[in-house]
């Protein structure tokens, strides 16, 4: 436990002795900010969903970029061999990578607050599904985040770290879309809708938190780092 | 301290490391020499867990590094080759990073620093990012935070390369100085390094283990036999002539230099010694100007023992 604190701290705090926090906060927020007003004033309708939909899309390439330096950086400049040599358990470093990049990600997902303050002054904004998806929000982003480090931990490059990532981001978030489920069949729709990262986050959207949809996001979560362990683990 | 063996690693087709055994005895310094893609940074890696052996057994102080990694680990202190550090953080920092890793009680943190800083005379980068510092200040960041935990065996893979004379000296001093209390192992490709800090080696070449022992019975056993030279004013016939009665050395050249002035080359055996050399030309009444026994070079001693 000491460990992971040690490590989650570190890494969360390496981003923003670079510039790459600001530059990945910034981005993020303009884009988002940017997307959402655009079609606000159009709609006119004090509601967040748009928002909320927006999330996953924005989140494909932004927590690619979050996750792609984690192991691969440390792979290349040799400083693995000295986190690896310590007397830390394999399982200790990957969480504390782990949650240093989830530290991150809240604090973009924080940055977007204002966001729905100016939405609730302007109108009638219903709270509960807000506070519902960005939780959802948060568990999205472990997910996808998750899926990086693994992919982080297989190279030494992080442009390919990147892109690799981006793709499997890709294939878990619309494996549940209509545009897959119409070209299987029936009996299997259910199933497959169930593995797609975005039919969850519909329903904690929704505000309805139910545990079968967190379950789902931590067993994605605990599968993906499962494997990072041991990916690390074979090549040693 | 460290038994290591037969030890293998494979990598694809490659065999780096085929069945190697070496042991160090508590408080030894000893080099592993072998030039570059020998196969010495793979054994180390695997001595301190960064890489896992494909065969054989490897035990430090006594633990078994495959069947209690971390424990292994608690008593090794390493610095990987080119001293890896975290550029971004600054050097107490990451010290204390380190410290924090290997789990070292709070209050001790701050006095084991502090004597970290004196030893390796980091007293005038304390603070700075890591980044910014001179390639020797990082070797000597990663030696502190390699014996930080104060550990009874220390790791370290090319500790003076890539640095200037003066910093090598400053290394191997220090090295010398950790030796007293800890078992050491060293990596190098130079044999200087080895006869200035270690007191054994272990040659290493295509991932065996060719040659072992003192550096005086290293040199012997590559060549068989050492070289003197020697600089002196006599004839050429006479010195033919004398040089038979010197039991145990064979005369391999005799050059005229300056006149009367000779250049002499003796192979001579293991019995010789460079006092023999002394006496002979004083005997004789020969003024002596140099005498010398040739350095013989990795290279040479290497050929030798891989033939």
């Amino acid at each position: 436990m000491q460990t992971i604190v040690a490590v989650a701290q570190r890494e969360f705090l390496a981003y923003f002795r670079s510039p790459i926090a600001y530059i990945f906060v910034t981005t993020f927020l303009v884009l988002t900010y940017f997307l959402f007003f655009r079609g606000f004033f159009l709609m006119g309708e004090a509601d967040l969903r748009p928002f909320f939909s927006l999330m996953p899309w924005i989140f494909l390439f932004y927590i690619p970029a979050v996750a792609m330096g984690k192991w691969a950086e440390e792979r290349r400049q040799g400083t693995l061999e000295l986190l690896l040599t310590l007397p830390v358990a394999d399982r200790d470093v990957v969480l504390g990578k782990f949650f240093a990049g989830l530290g991150l990600i809240a604090t973009a997902i924080m940055g977007t607050l204002p966001l729905a303050v100016t939405v609730s002054l302007l109108g009638n904004l219903d709270w509960g599904p807000v506070i519902g998806g960005y939780l959802g929000l948060l568990f999205l982003g472990g997910a996808y985040l998750s899926v990086g480090l693994v992919v982080s931990s297989g190279t030494q490059n992080q442009i390919i770290a990147f892109i690799v990532s981006v793709i499997a981001a890709f294939v878990l978030l619309i494996i549940g879309e209509p545009i897959v489920t119409v070209a299987v069949p029936k009996v299997l729709v259910t199933a497959i809708q169930y593995f797609g990262l975005t039919y969850h986050f519909e329903s904690i959207r929704r505000g309805v938190i139910d545990s079968s949809d967190l379950l789902y996001y931590l067993s994605v979560i605990g599968f993906f780092l499962w494997v990072n362990c041991r990916i690390v683990r074979e090549r040693r | 301290m460290i038994e290591v063996s037969e030890v293998s690693k494979r990598f694809g087709p490659v065999s780096a490391v085929d069945q190697v055994s070496m042991m160090v005895a508590r408080g030894e310094i000893v080099g592993l020499l072998g030039p570059n893609g020998a196969g010495k940074t793979t054994t180390m890696r695997m001595m301190t867990g960064f890489l896992q052996a494909d065969a054989g057994r490897l035990r430090i102080d006594e633990i078994d590094v495959a069947s209690e990694p971390l424990r292994a680990r608690s008593r090794i202190g390493y610095l990987p080759e080119n001293a890896p550090l975290y550029h971004d953080m600054e050097v107490t920092d990451f010290l204390r990073y380190v410290a924090r890793l290997r789990k070292l009680p709070r209050g001790e943190h701050l006095p084991r620093l502090r004597d970290m800083v004196e030893r390796c005379s980091l007293g005038e980068v304390v603070g700075r990012p890591i980044g910014q510092l001179s390639k020797g200040y990082r070797q000597r960041v990663g030696l502190a935070a390699a014996m930080l935990h104060r550990p009874p065996v220390l790791i370290l893979d090319e500790p003076t390369s890539g640095l200037d004379p003066n910093q090598i000296q400053e290394i191997r001093q220090l090295i010398r100085e950790i030796g007293r209390e800890c078992t050491v192992v060293l990596s190098t490709h130079i044999l200087q390094e080895v006869e200035a800090v270690c007191q054994r080696a272990v040659i290493i070449n295509r991932g065996k283990v060719v040659g072992e022992g003192t550096i005086g019975e290293l040199m012997a056993r590559g060549r068989g036999r050492v070289r003197y030279h020697l600089h002196l004013q006599a004839t050429e016939p006479a010195v033919r002539e004398h040089a038979r009665a010197l039991h145990g050395a064979q005369l391999i050249d005799c050059r005229s230099t300056n006149g009367e002035w000779h250049e002499v080359v003796f192979e001579a055996t293991n019995g010789m010694a460079g006092t023999d050399f002394f006496d002979w030309t004083v005997a004789h009444g020969w003024k002596l100007q140099e005498l010398r026994r040739e350095a013989a070079s990795l290279e040479e001693v290497f050929r030798q023992l891989t033939a």
